[in-house]
């Protein structure tokens, strides 16, 4: 991954503000983003993640603030003079014109020879591995084909900026996981910086060499995926990127309390003194049948603690497990296991388990 | 460039610096278009409405006279009673063709009945004759010398001259109009309310009273406002077959041209425009209404056969288009009946005294000319003009106001654009002052008089297409009017040759607005008609009418054709359908 510190950034965005009217779409937003790096603009709906990405196409100017790209200010160019190449949800091909026209569209207005034209044309269906549709025209391809073509037209003119404006959500699950790989090995092997804005979370954790999250304007945490799933920086994070419980705790004198748990963590000692909220992942919690046999827990490990299965949410080859447990009675706890494991064990609703809370997992907000 | 750009990174928390994106050249491009179709419709459009304005609070010599020619209306008893005239004429009409004109529509989109098209075909004769052609017709049918006058006389009306005329005569010509808006807020059912209301067990009527009528009442309103405002501000039929029941419309004429009384002409334009201007306001809400009914999941709906139900929808619907035929039939008969009512035999005699004695064989050629001419400006001004305003970006000072100039002709009758035009153009301190009388300036009030459903059209062709057609040509670095070229262009001549055909029919049959303008060299047909009725030539009126209605027959069938031909040249993309 490109180091951050060393050389000076491709794209640099800081202080960028957006209002329309009275309403604030983006506050204050500081973003560093290096030559060939993937980076995933990823939020609810709303959060200004698709503003903010029109803001550096130069759709939408911005109330304030600069951008800058290879070192040149674009803060209010028009979109004909920046560098970059944009895909929409849409897809946004011109249905009258075929596919090689498509490609070809940014390709003509520079007068570059017929012949080169078509050579590269060729050169970049084939690279989005749809070669041989050159003469087709867009309504006779599926939707993920009409999107390979929308990225070929994208990189047609070889842009150092590709920009993706949710390019997956009219997909169907399927395709959507496909074009996702594709998209992430084409650009590894372009080498082109790329910013993607995605709703999904899985989308982003998988593609992403950093995660930009964002709620309500602002930028929660900028992260590679692990950091934002592991560390995630605000409870937004913790909640919108993967499940988690969130249990009511307390800090004394530097020790955390939740549930029956007295702990002591490097999380506990630096929080203030008062009421906390404590997350923890499902799968930060381990579990092993209940009585003898196989391997369990010391029953004296002072993380473990009995559970009796309430509820199994059927996932396929994960499965959520719902457990009440006297301690951290009243509240319930998510628990992640596979269905190998229910499926050994014999383990129903109703069934007890013992778990073991992984402590240095836990957040505190 | 970038040194331009002095903003600081950090904007002060007290007043950021607002920045604006520099303007590409090729959006200036845009900018400057736009500034011409701005000029366009401000210079034929804005400025002659204001000259009416103007004379409406001016005395003789032009100074200013505040209310007085509104009081000295006022006090004219004879201007109004025509005011009362023409409002009770309006709401009859409106009364009689919109349960008529719905009892259609409902035919059509809801019972399995047979011949639909041919339904729909009928019911659009009015449309390509000039107004006037029902007029004539019922003067042929219950006139002093008509075949059914003594029916008439049975049923207590003592003579067709004067308001029954008017009134049966508008009934005709507004209905293809109500009935058009009525199919389209038919058509706009959702199946799925239908589905649940039959999985509950409801009864037909009770269908149609709690889901057919209430989703079609703002297609009703509608379609009501723009019968009256069409009635209230025709001019044909009145002149034809009022006698001596004056309307409005035939108070203009009379006061501007007859009397020069421009003052007094001024103060009845303004009164025809009132009620334009407030069916379109309320026409404006209530479109707006009607989108947001009809979401982008519901199902179409579509009837399923009921043998009783269908055979009932087809006799009602077969009256109606028998009575249109029959309003057809009558003028095409009387065309050629060689001396009405003594010698029937059919002869050409009435198209020979027209065509050649009345000189409106001149005349059509001038139609054709100015028809062809709005037809090929008038759909190239306004779908640019609506591509600019939809497609296009900055300069949106200038934006609000075109989008509002766009819409204003729809509530402006053509009798008042007219007037204003003379007001305008004949002023002989205007530097536009030498296109008085000329065919151009014809065809580019008729432009003006009919943009609205151009403009509407247009933009909603444009509306369908990709909204990020031109986001994307700007990051490939392709300016807008090649993208326009290669893409919109050729993805909406469907579109365009619509409006080329809706510009032509209604350019070959339009009377109110160039009533005023013409010289004798100018005199378009449907004028001519006009001159041909009053010199007592009704016969080669009705010879002339046909004539138009069978040239704007032609005309359509052309442009069918011409539609059918440019699917297959430039629509072959959307593949087999």
């Amino acid at each position: 991954m490109p180091d951050s510190t060393a050389a000076a950034p491709y794209l640099q965005l800081s202080g960028v503000h957006k209002a329309f009217g009275a309403f604030t779409a983006l506050n204050a937003i500081d973003l560093e983003i290096q030559q060939g790096e993937f980076v995933c603009f990823l939020g609810p709906s709303g959060c200004g993640k698709t503003t903010l990405l029109r803001i550096i196409a130069g759709l939408e100017t911005p109330t304030a603030g600069r951008i800058e790209q290879a070192g040149r200010d674009i803060t209010i160019a028009p979109p004909a003079e920046r560098d970059y190449g944009i895909v929409f949800q849409s897809y946004a091909l011109f249905p009258n014109l075929t596919v090689a026209d498509n490609v070809a569209y940014g390709l003509v207005n520079r007068k570059t020879p017929r012949d080169e034209v078509r050579r590269r044309v060729e050169e970049l269906v084939k690279l989005v591995g749809l070669p041989g549709s050159e003469k087709k025209f867009p309504g006779q391809l599926s939707g993920g084909q009409q999107q390979r073509i929308a990225l070929a037209r994208a990189l047609a003119t070889s842009p150092g900026l590709l920009l993706l404006d949710e390019p997956l959500s009219a997909l169907d699950a399927l395709e959507r996981v496909r074009l996702r790989q594709e998209i992430r090995a084409l650009q590894q092997k372009l080498g082109v910086t790329t910013i993607m804005v995605t709703h999904d979370q899985e989308e982003a954790l998988s593609v992403a060499d950093r995660i930009v999250v964002m709620n309500h304007g602002v930028i929660e945490q900028i992260g590679d995926a692990i950091s934002v799933y592991r560390e995630p920086a605000t409870p937004f994070v913790a909640d919108f990127v993967g499940k988690v419980n969130v249990l009511p705790g307390r800090i004394e004198s530097g020790e955390l309390h939740v549930g029956q748990f007295k702990l002591r963590t490097s999380a506990s000692e630096r929080a203030a003194h008062g009421d906390v909220k404590v997350y923890l992942r499902p799968e930060d919690v381990l579990a092993r049948p209940a009585g003898g046999g196989t391997p369990s827990f010391a029953a004296e490990d002072p993380f473990v603690f009995d559970a009796e299965i309430e509820k199994i949410e059927f996932l396929g080859s994960f499965c959520h497990v719902h457990v009440q447990s006297a301690a951290f009675a009243p509240h319930r706890l998510t628990v992640y296991l596979s269905l190998n494991f229910l499926t050994e064990q014999a383990l129903n609703t109703g069934s007890a388990l013992r778990l073991k809370l992984l402590p240095e997992r836990l957040r505190v907000f | 460039m970038s040194t331009a750009a002095s903003v600081s990174a950090t904007p002060s928390a007290s007043a950021p610096a607002k920045l604006a994106q520099r303007v590409h050249w090729s959006d200036r491009v845009a900018h400057v278009w736009l500034l011409v179709i701005a000029f366009v419709l401000l210079a034929f459009l804005a400025a002659p409405l204001a000259t009416i304005l103007m004379q409406a609070f001016e005395g003789k010599d032009r100074e200013f006279v505040g209310l007085s020619n509104f009081i000295a209306y006022a006090r004219t008893p004879a201007l109004l009673s025509s005011l009362w005239n023409s409002l009770w004429v309006s709401v009859a009409v409106t009364v009689i063709t919109i349960p008529v004109a719905f009892l259609f529509a409902y035919g059509l989109t809801r019972s399995c009945m047979p011949w639909k098209p041919l339904f729909r075909g009928v019911s659009l004769i009015p449309l390509l004759a000039p107004s006037l052609l029902s007029a004539i017709s019922l003067i042929y049918w219950f006139g002093n010398q008509g075949i059914a006058k003594n029916f008439m006389q049975a049923l207590g009306i003592s003579q067709i001259y004067g308001a029954p005329g008017i009134v049966l005569a508008e009934c005709f010509a507004v209905f293809p109009h109500a009935l058009m808006i009525l199919i389209t807020a038919l058509s706009l059912a959702d199946a799925r309310l239908y589905e649940a209301a039959a999985a509950m067990g409801t009864s037909r009527t009770r269908k149609f009273f709690t889901i057919t009528l209430p989703g079609a009442k703002y297609g009703l309103l509608s379609a009501a406002l723009v019968t009256f405002t069409l009635v209230m501000t025709d001019f044909g039929i009145p002149k034809v077959i009022g006698g001596n029941f004056n309307v409005l419309a035939t108070d203009v004429f009379k006061l501007v041209i007859g009397q020069q009384d421009f003052a007094k002409g001024s103060v009845v334009a303004l009164l025809l425009l009132l009620p334009a201007v407030f069916t379109f306001g309320v026409d404006h809400y209530v479109s707006r209404r009607q989108t947001a009914m009809l979401t982008a999941r519901a199902v179409p709906y579509k009837p399923s056969p009921s043998t009783g139900f269908d055979r009932v929808m087809l006799l009602c619907c077969s009256a109606i288009a028998l009575l249109m035929l029959a309003m057809l039939g009558m003028a095409i008969f009387a065309s050629f009946a060689s001396f009405w009512p003594y010698n029937l035999t059919p002869s050409l005699r009435h198209y020979v005294l027209g065509l050649v004695d009345g000189e409106v064989g001149e005349g059509f050629i001038n139609s054709l000319k100015m028809a062809g001419g709005t037809a090929l400006f008038g759909t190239l001004l306004v779908f640019f003009g609506a591509y600019l305003l939809e497609k296009t970006k900055g300069a949106s000072w200038l934006r609000g106001p075109v989008k509002m100039l766009a819409m204003l002709p729809m509530a402006v009758p053509g009798l008042v654009l007219g007037l204003g035009y003379i007001f305008f153009f004949n002023a002989p301190g205007n530097p536009l002052h030498g296109l008085y009388q000329t065919t151009a300036l014809l065809t580019l009030c008729t432009i003006i008089h009919f943009y609205t459903t151009g403009h509407l059209t247009a933009v909603t062709a444009l509306k369908s297409l990709d909204s990020e057609f031109e986001a994307v040509s700007a990051s490939l670095k392709v300016p807008w009017f090649r993208t326009f070229w290669r893409v919109t262009l050729p993805i909406c001549t469907p579109a365009m040759v619509d409006i080329a055909r809706y510009f032509f029919v209604n350019a070959m049959t339009t009377i109110s607005a160039v009533v005023f303008l013409y010289s004798p060299e100018t005199k378009v047909a449907s004028i001519a008609i006009l001159n041909l009725d009053e010199a007592g030539e009704m016969g080669a009126a009705a010879a002339m009418a046909v004539m138009i209605a069978a040239i704007s027959a032609v005309a359509t069938g052309a442009f069918m054709l011409l539609a059918r031909w440019v699917d297959r040249r430039t629509q072959a993309w959307r593949g087999p359908r």
